[in-house]
């Protein structure tokens, strides 16, 4: 018979106020088993704790259950301090009377009635609790970083500096992702190619990184420390060892019409293309899709003219297998599709761009060499609309309903810098909020418009008319003037909202990590774990856990680093002691439970059994191999003869919970 | 919502995974999004390891409703567990409805971590369908009736 202790946690009036906190611990007396109960105004506390332990020691408990909040929070802490009283720490069981109980409900009676039964089911659930011993696992001293941008550059080259090898894949032929294509950098106009290019140059050059540029994550498996990852080299059709970056393929290249993606389509380059000069590995690609010679054979003109002879028109993907342990998710954002907002004339006029598209125009690199024209006629500019908020905080349901954090302050860069290159142009900004929370960002904000005189102005554009002479009718609202505006603008820019990029909901169904409703990876926890996902050994590293900006992203992408260095820097884990475990007595060797294991961690073997005659027979039975078993338990449902069990959610305890919630 | 009478409340046991429905349930919570005390929440590692065994017990034990919330199709923290849950479901919440119980008294629904306000609309909508069915006597076992 177990020994058991009830400590019921006022945590403050959190629980204390819709609980009847001294009602459950009276209660709980008369639970079989049970011999000592309790509540306490901080059970987490240090005394909170050292309650605990001291009723261990005095009571000889063998069982503790905690009435408190969720297990996900504290569990691990009273655990760890019922281990130091002596006892082992799967001997402890929590029932959530904070998050499950007194948060929810308001009258004192129903919530302490409620109180009583999850006290009671966590009693009935310790009454049949074994000690268990968590195993250990090795842990391979790689990590893999999923995306080449600024966050996951950061990321890799923080862990290669810890001394860790690391790999980079990334889908476009180049790393550097979206901070490559923006011309300067808020709130202090640095030259983002500048402060860009020397951190991908480093990238290249640490002999700890390995850079999978144009590659795709195929297929990821195993657990935390020990991850096999399958990963496709897309064929570039240009051998990488001996290609040299000279460019002349891209010269001479006679297919001259492909849309730049680097310069979102506003120039053309060729079928075979190195993407930008700086680009990290500089090697060039051929576009498949548009290459003449591997459309239909005829050609062959970049092979003529390369001298490394590094063309190789018959290459194919290729999936390496590399060993992990563990991943970081920096797959980064995509401004959304503007399809839906027709009422800005994105489709009709080419001179109504995205913040993005206005980047490159006004970047030295791009389609115009960084004049400011536009992009129907090349014409400068003299009056330029800016639209804030397209798509964001938009709850009609053709948008995004969350803020993209990012647009506000572009957008015054924007103006800011028109303003300064070119004092005849006239800006407005049309915004619902500024919103400017960051180091120097209000001040900036304030630069643009008391200095350089940018005309904002509360309200939102209804509409954008193409006019034939080419100019832009803006029909806008001014909320604080409280009247209607009609501008003819020769430019409209829109801040198109900020969406994970599409690739991320694949990767993060092979990572087995949990995303929101948009699509963002969702953290550990909301403020104290924000750089790890719940699935152990998966880290989030910049804008694929949320809207960010440049400063914050590298914030985040070094400690993402610190965690996976924080990983690596062990040699063994302790694995989760709650796993499947097969009573060989009453296994009949179907395969049943084999045939479900997504991990493939039970395996048969034959064993002898002394029959009741004396005789011995022999038998094939399942076996785990706890190492590999993550406890999900599904060989247990699977199993016909009731041989499979889960350690810490037995079909016993599962049955007690339910038993105590009935009765 | 309806109740009858003799002030009926119904016994409810949800089963939730400890990856995504669990944490939807402590969100629903976190924001104190309400929803009646008769739902209790047993945590199971992953919807597969719900036995459908489990479910007739709490039936048998006088539960008038039982509820299996799991990770989204595909968002599985085992991958594939919850295919496997689906199906079971499927087959014993079709046997059951054969046995004469009620196809509403169970229910499978998908709540992931960041869906609190889904999880307590989903109690909300499950507890007054339950009591609108009212008491479940069809499996109930007498024997393990409470004295009270």
């Amino acid at each position: 018979m177990q020994r058991i202790g009830v400590f019921v946690c006022h945590c403050g009036t959190n629980i204390a106020a819709t609980v009847d906190v001294k009602a459950v611990a009276e209660a709980m007396k008369n639970e079989p088993g049970v011999v000592f109960s309790v509540d306490y105004q901080y059970m987490c506390s240090e005394a909170g704790q050292n309650l605990i332990q001291d009723t261990i020691k005095e009571q000889k408990l063998t069982g503790v259950v905690v009435c408190s909040c969720s297990p996900r929070m504290h569990e691990a802490t009273f655990r760890k301090a019922a281990a130091k009283a002596g006892i082992n720490s799967y001997m402890v069981e929590i029932a959530n009377i904070r998050e499950q109980c007194s948060w929810i409900h308001k009258d004192i009676m129903t919530a302490t009635e409620k109180a009583i039964i999850l006290a009671r089911t966590a009693v009935a659930k310790v009454q049949l609790n074994a000690p268990l011993t968590p195993g250990e696992s090795p842990v391979t001293k790689r990590a893999l970083v999923i995306g080449g941008g600024i966050a996951g550059i950061q990321t890799a080259l923080d862990i290669a500096e810890a001394g860790f090898d690391v790999d980079i894949v990334e889908k476009q032929p180049t790393i550097g992702g979206k901070m490559t294509q923006i011309d300067k950098t808020f709130p202090t106009l640095d030259c983002a190619a500048c402060i860009l290019t020397p951190k991908m140059v480093d990238c290249a050059q640490n002999e700890k990184i390995h850079i999978y540029a144009y590659s795709e994550v195929e297929s990821v498996s195993g657990f935390v420390g020990n991850f096999t990852v399958k990963i496709k080299k897309k064929a570039r059709y240009v051998d990488t060892t001996k290609c040299t970056g000279c460019g002349i393929c891209t010269e001479k290249c006679p297919k001259k019409s492909v849309p730049n993606e680097f310069n979102l389509g506003m120039d053309n380059r060729r079928a075979i293309y190195i993407p930008f000069a700086q680009a990290v590995p500089k090697v060039a690609t051929i576009d498949a899709d548009n290459c003449n010679m591997l459309k239909n054979g005829k050609c062959g003109v970049c092979a003529k003219v390369c001298t490394a002879g590094a063309i190789d028109y018959k290459q194919q993907d290729e999936i390496i297998e590399e060993q992990y342990g563990a991943i970081v998710a920096a797959t980064g954002y995509n401004p959304i599709s503007l399809e839906k907002y027709d009422e800005f004339a994105y489709s009709q006029s080419k001179d109504v761009v995205t913040s993005l598209e206005f980047e490159r125009l006004t970047n030295a690199a791009g389609p115009t060499s960084g004049q400011l024209l536009r992009p129907s006629d090349g014409k400068h500019p003299h009056t330029i609309v800016f639209v804030q908020c397209v798509g964001s905080r938009d709850t009609s349901g053709c948008g995004k309903e969350y803020c993209s954090k990012i647009c506000c302050m572009y957008t015054a860069k924007h103006a800011m810098l028109t303003r300064e290159k070119y004092p005849d142009t006239d800006v407005y900004v049309f915004y619902i909020d500024v919103r400017t929370p960051g180091k120097l960002f209000d001040e900036f904000y304030r630069r643009a418009v008391e200095q350089y005189g940018v005309h904002y102005i509360k309200g939102m554009v209804g509409k954008v008319a193409p006019r034939a002479d080419g100019k832009l009718l803006v029909q806008a609202s001014d909320l604080i003037a409280n009247e209607q505006l009609h501008i003819e603008a020769d430019m409209v820019v829109l801040a198109a909202a900020i969406e994970p990029d599409k690739s991320a909901r694949s990767i993060a169904t092979m990572l087995t990590a949990s995303m929101d409703t948009n699509d963002f990876f969702t953290e550990a926890h909301p403020k104290l774990r924000p750089v790890e996902s719940p699935t152990a050994g998966v880290f989030l590293s910049g804008v694929c856990q949320g809207p960010k900006d440049i400063p914050e992203t590298v914030s985040q992408a070094s400690a993402a680093a610190a965690k996976v260095i924080g990983l690596l820097s062990k040699d063994k884990l302790t694995c989760n002691p709650c796993v499947a475990h097969s009573d060989e007595l009453m296994c009949n060797g179907c395969s049943a439970c084999e045939k479900v294991c997504p991990y493939g961690a039970i395996t048969y073997s034959d064993k002898e059994f002394r029959q009741p005659d004396r005789t011995v027979a022999i038998r094939r039975v399942a076996s785990v191999n706890e190492a590999v078993c993550q406890g999900c338990g599904a060989c247990t449902v699977a199993c016909p003869s009731g041989a499979m069990d889960l350690k810490g959610f037995s079909n016993k305890q599962i049955m007690a919970e339910v038993d105590a919630i009935c009765k | 919502m309806q109740v009858n009478e003799n002030n009926f409340r119904p016994k409810i046991v949800a089963f939730c995974c400890n990856w995504c429905s669990y944490a939807g349930a402590d969100l629903a919570g976190t924001n104190r999004l309400n929803y009646p005390a008769d739902v209790k929440i047993i945590r199971v590692p992953c919807s597969c390891r719900v036995n459908p065994m489990f479910i007739l017990r709490a039936f048998q034990r006088g539960a008038d409703g039982v509820i299996m919330c799991g990770c989204h199709p595909g968002d599985c923290h085992y991958t594939s567990g919850n295919y496997f849950a689906r199906r079971r479901m499927t087959l014993l919440f079709s046997m059951l409805d054969y046995m004469g119980i009620e196809r509403e008294r169970t229910r499978v629904e998908w709540v992931s971590a960041a869906e609190g306000a889904k999880f307590a609309a989903t109690m909300n909508e499950f507890v007054e369908t339950v009591t609108a069915l009212g008491e479940n006597k069809r499996l109930e076992d007498l024997r393990c009736k409470s004295k009270q």
